[in-house]
Formats: C-alpha cells, structure tokens, sequence
C-alpha cells in the first residue's frame, strides 16, 4: 500500500487546462436554449458511439479521460446507456451495418440533447467515403451540432468540441 | 537460402519479398490434402479470401494463407459458376469458418462440406446492408452502389434447459469501445455459452483498396485498425515493396521496427491500465494512461503523428530523426522503464487484484492450438510463435527480440506478457536508437508488373497480421485482402468465458482487446 501512496503523491497532479469554446466547429446553432446549456455545462453526460470508425478516435476519446485532460474533472462523463446522456459523441464513418443502431441510439436518447461528430470520417466520410456499405458523415445519418475534425483529433480537439456543443454561441 | 515447405504433389513457386513464401495452384482434389498437410505439419491458417477473375479466365479463386514451419504458403483454387462452391476446411482448420462465411457473404463463393451440405449458412458480415444475391466484391457491383436491403434476422444458437436466459449486449456497449453484439446463455450469473455476432462496422475497405493506386492504397492500409496503423502500414510497404522489388535500406528498416515496438507499447500500457481499472484497482488507469499519454506526445514530437499514422510508406519511412531526438527517445525509454518497473511491483503485490486476475478466463494451451490462436493470446497460452521471433524477417534477425510467454492462459497470464512485452519493447527500442546506421529513408517505389502477388507479414501488438496484394494494370490495385489477428482470436474469447461469470467479462475481453474493426473491414 505504502508503494501505491507513494507513487499518487510522487506524480502529483498533471492536469491541464482546458481549450475554450472554438465557434468554428459548429454546425447547428441554437438549438438548445441558454438556460438547457447553462444547465448541461455543470454535469454533462456523454453515451459514445463507435459507428463504423477505425478504432482510432476511439483511442483519443479514451484519452480525453487520462489524468492530462481529465474531463470528468470537467464535469463530463461518460455514461452506459443512451437514456442517461445529454449528448451523443459519435465516431464515423456510419456502416451501413451501424445505421439502424445509431438512429435507435439517437431516438433513445431524451431531449433535449446534443450530437458531436468525431473525426475526419465522422465530418465528411474520410477516406472510406459513401460506399455500398458505409452512410459516410454521421450528418448524413442524425443532426450534428458540433464536428471536430482530424484523424483521429487530439483529445484537447475532442474535449473543445464537446465544450462548444454546450456553450451558447458567441456571435 | 530458403527451405521449401515439403507438400508432395503441388508445385510451389517463390514469392519476391522479404517474407519466404510459396504460392501453389490447387485443384479440388489436392485442395484439402494440402491443408491437411499444411496442418498436420504443425502449420496455422493464415487468411482466406476470395477473388474476382471472370475478366481475364472466367472463374474466381478462393485463395489461402498458412503459416508452415518454412515459411508462407499461400494456395490459390479457382472456384467455377454455377455452383461456385469448394471443399468445406474447417474441419481441418476452424478457425477458416468465420473467413468463409466472410467470403460468401462479399464473393458469393460457398463452402460445402463432404456431404454436400452447406456449412454454416448464416451471413458473417452481410447483416441488412445487402440482399442474399447479391455480393459487393464482384466486379459488376460499383463501389457507390446503392444496394437495397436485405434480411438482418440472425438465429442464434440457443441454450435449454431449466433456469437458462439469455443476456443480450451490443452493438452500442457501455464502455468507449467499438460495436459488436455479444449473446450470453447464463444460469444465474454462470456463462453457459456465448455467441459473438460481428461486422458492425464492415465499411467496405477491400472495396475501396479497388478503387485506388497501389500507392493511394498505403494511407487506407494505415486505417483497417487504428491502434495497429503501423503493423498495417509495414505490412502494405512489404507486400508493395516486394512486388515493385524494393528492400528498403536497413536504417528505414530499424526506423520501422522502432515504431511497431512504439506502437506495441502504447496499447500494453493502455491495456495494462485498463485491466488494472476492470479488475478494481483505478489507480492502475489513472497511471498507465498518463504514461501512454507521455509516449504520444514524444511520437507526435518526434514522428509527427500521435498514432504514428502514415508515418511508415512504400519505400521506407516519411520521417527521419536526428540526434536531439535520439537522446531523448533513450531518456524517455529509461524513464519508461523505472515507472513501468514500479507498476509492475504494485500490480504484483496487490491481492484483490491478482485475486481477480489469476484463473480468470482460462483459455488452455489445448484450446489455443486447435483454435489456430495467434499472437499475445497464443504466447499467454503457452504457444511460443511470434513473426519478430521467428521467420525474423530484417531487421528483427540483428535485434534478437526475446519472445514472451507464460502457461496458464488467464487475464493474469495475459497481463504478464503484455507487461514482459512491454519492456522487451524498451529494450528493443534502445538497441535500435544506438546502431542506426547512417543512409537514406526512402527509396523510389520502382515498378510492379500486372498481376504480381505481394505479401506482408508483421507481428503486430496483438499479433501477426497479413496483407495480400493483387497489382491491376498501369499501378492499380486488383485486389488488397488485410488479414487481422482478431480473426482468430475472437472465437477463443467464445471459450475462454466459459464457466466464469458474467461480471467478469469485461475484465476478460480486455485481457484479450480484440479488433472489430480490423476483422469487419
């Protein structure tokens, strides 16, 4: 035990700053009133999505839980059910084979709530593109509020994303 | 000089490339004999896939990778319409019945048994997205196609009997993990049985390779699964490399394996710190996670790329280092170690967790073999096969990497290899930053003649994996199968589950960390 203890206070705390809201990830604005973001902002709950994605934004969206970024620290975290979350956090590009379970995911998931695209292939299809199996954009399959490019985005990327969905728009 | 795999009866040709490998037309008749043969001689299936040739002799070909003690072997068996079915091979390897399935589900080419049967007749990776009839790796069928759907009833197999009930998971799981339905038959909280349904997120890759230049092809290569893009990318260089009869230089060559050892040690330690989190003890998360998190960002310093995406290309590498770089990866690879070592201690010393982790999820060496398991879960199980080890293609023969393993074949036997894996990887890294050798990165990409066959074969994290490619005309790809070890590996995790109970699942599936993504395509 005194080992464990040891190594806690020996590594300190690393936690970094978080970006701000970026305006320019947004795709729908308004669509929630102040007051509901105002409210969402304090204890956010996310339910992920994988729709048809490498696996590589998977790994940066586990990483926005590591001690560097710490988003429940935040406030945020990550739920096991859509009928908990007040936002879906959805990693493209949707497989044919995945669009019914995402459309079920969304639908179960109470208003009012938030869609965050992940990822080159969540924003535009990526490389797979629109194919006899893959939708491509998760836009293409439920609404987008904010979409984070990259591939995969670095987890500060995924955590601003996040942050703007919830954030009143600036104008 | 190569020793050619003894398979009377067929005439075996060499494959160019790094790899030692053969290539042998079969018939119907020699086609199970050689894969009795391959497997009575201690041989594994490699992959299975089929392709299109009507074009150029009017028929398809089902091919077949094995892994024999010489070498690869790969078979090719044409496959004729209207029937467009073959012997049935998974009796004789059972891991070939998902392939199969996958096969028949893309090419429409079916496996009958003996007896003229059907094996298996369910869709692997077809779902709804596409109707029975219908088969997307023919060549009629366009790319973008806008293929009406089709039937997504799948008839699990059920378990009877008194006070037995099915848990259903998937293909939304609870955790930030990828899709894939699992079908649990309990008695109280006891697994009877489980049935793992994937595809989920089949998106058309081998499709899509079709599509693009052979060159173009390296960066969709990178992204079958993104937590192995540099065994995936080395494995697509070596495949490209060996047709365009390219050997890149052996500094590119040492900078290559300095990324796989990366990329192996980035996944042991978010593995390592995720099973110490679903075995109880989250202190175990916090710090492998920041540890990995340390890794990333050097790679995205030094190599420009978190992940190391795209950073491994035909030809050689995109990057180079200097020796700034240099010093620090060696002060960072000591570091690492210290902390990994203390760990480690923690991990060992700790009983709730050893209590979790030790007899859990037992897969037997008797399993692993007949299963055709592969890589760290094949090493955890006592099977000591490990490509770096053994064919040791360049650079890992002057590495002399030391091969992991351990008896027992539970999570705390995976977590072992995973932590003896860990620091080889650091060791190996350091051998490699100390006799660089001085030379260029990246040599011209040369020229592949029509038809020319290329194989890659890369031990990657989770163990090896293959790339077969296919050159069209004017350096365009004919056909590009990726082969994942999860392919293999996934129906273990069928049996390693049996008898345990259903809260350990998490801990257990972990312990392996398969791809669904690499095996969808």
């Amino acid at each position: 035990m005194h080992k464990l203890l040891r190594q806690i206070v020996r590594v300190g705390i690393r936690t970094e700053a978080p970006p701000p809201p970026d305006e320019a990830l947004r795709q729908i604005a308004g669509r929630l009133n102040e007051e509901v973001l105002r409210l969402l902002g304090r204890a956010l709950a996310i339910r992920h999505v994988d729709a048809g994605s490498c696996n590589g934004c998977e790994l940066e969206i586990q990483a926005t839980g590591n001690p560097y970024y710490n988003l429940e620290g935040l406030g945020i975290k990550f739920v096991a059910s859509p009928r908990h979350a007040d936002l879906l956090l959805v990693t493209g590009p949707v497989s044919r084979n995945m669009e019914q379970a995402l459309r079920r995911t969304y639908d179960a998931t109470p208003e009012p709530k938030l869609v965050v695209a992940i990822g080159d292939c969540g924003c535009t299809g990526g490389i797979f593109g629109e194919t006899y199996a893959s939708c491509g954009r998760v836009a293409n399959v439920i609404p987008v509020d904010t979409a984070v490019p990259g591939c995969p985005p670095p987890p500060a990327a995924i955590v601003q994303g996040i942050l703007t969905a919830i954030s009143v728009r600036r104008s | 000089m190569n020793v050619e795999p003894a398979l009377p009866g067929l005439e075996l040709r060499p494959l160019p490339g790094a790899v030692p490998a053969w290539h042998a037309a079969v018939d119907a008749t020699s086609w199970r004999s050689a894969c009795a043969a391959l497997a009575g001689a201690g041989g594994r299936l490699g992959a299975l896939w089929a392709s299109d040739r009507r074009a150029r002799s009017g028929d398809f070909a089902l091919h077949l990778l094995a892994v024999a003690y010489e070498g690869l072997v790969v078979l090719t068996l044409p496959v004729n319409e209207p029937q467009a079915s073959y012997p049935d091979i998974s009796d004789v390897f059972p891991c070939a019945a998902r392939m199969q399935r996958a096969a028949c589900d893309l090419m429409g080419l079916r496996a009958h048994s003996a007896h003229g049967e059907l094996r298996d007749a369910r869709g692997w990776l077809r779902h709804g997205a596409w109707r029975e009839d219908t088969f997307p790796l023919r060549r009629e069928v366009a790319l973008d196609a806008v293929l009406p759907r089709g039937d997504d009833r799948y008839a699990f197999v059920t378990v009877e009997g008194e006070g037995v009930h099915e848990i259903a998971v998937g293909p939304v799981h609870a955790g930030t993990i990828e899709p894939g339905h699992f079908r649990f038959s309990v008695v109280g909280e006891r697994v009877l049985r489980l049935e793992q349904r994937l595809g989920y997120t089949h998106k058309g890759v081998e499709k899509r390779f079709e599509s693009m230049t052979l060159e173009e092809g390296a960066r969709l290569a990178a992204r079958i699964s993104g937590d192995s893009t540099a065994a995936y990318s080395w494995a697509y260089a070596m495949a490209l490399e060996a047709m365009a009869g390219v050997e890149p230089t052996p500094r590119a060559l040492l900078l290559r394996a300095l990324l796989l050892e990366r990329e192996r040690l980035a996944n042991h330690l978010g593995d390592l710190g995720y099973l110490g989190n679903d075995g109880g003890l989250a202190f175990g998360l916090a710090q492998f996670s920041r540890l990995k998190e340390d890794l990333l960002r050097s790679n995205a310093r030094v190599f420009g790329h978190r992940y190391l995406m795209d950073r491994i290309v035909p030809g050689g590498t995109a990057f180079d280092v200097d020796s700034a770089a240099i010093a620090m990866l060696l002060d960072e690879a000591d570091h690492l170690e210290r902390e990994i070592q203390v760990l480690r201690l923690i991990y060992d010393d700790h009983p709730g967790l050893q209590d979790r982790f030790i007899t859990c999820g037992r897969l037997t060496s008797q399993t692993a073999g007949r299963l055709g398991v592969v890589g760290l879960a094949a090493r955890a199980s006592g099977h000591a096969m490990d490509a770096r080890v053994y064919p040791a293609c360049a650079p890992y023969a002057e590495l002399r990497p030391r091969i992991a393993t351990q008896r027992n074949g539970d999570v705390a036997a995976r977590v072992n290899v995973r932590f003896d894996e860990a620091l080889e990887s650091l060791r190996l890294e350091r051998r490699i930053l100390r006799r660089l050798p001085a030379g260029e990165v990246r040599l011209p990409r040369g020229t592949v003649a029509e038809g020319a066959l290329g194989i890659g074969w890369v031990e990657g994290w989770r163990g090896e994996l293959f790339v077969a490619l296919e050159a069209g005309a004017g350096g365009s790809i004919r056909r590009c199968h990726a082969h994942d070890p999860s392919w293999q590996n996934w129906p273990a995790l069928e049996y390693a589950i049996l008898g345990n109970i259903v809260p350990d699942f998490p801990l257990i599936n972990k312990s392996f960390n398969l791809s669904y993504a690499g095996q969808d395509l």
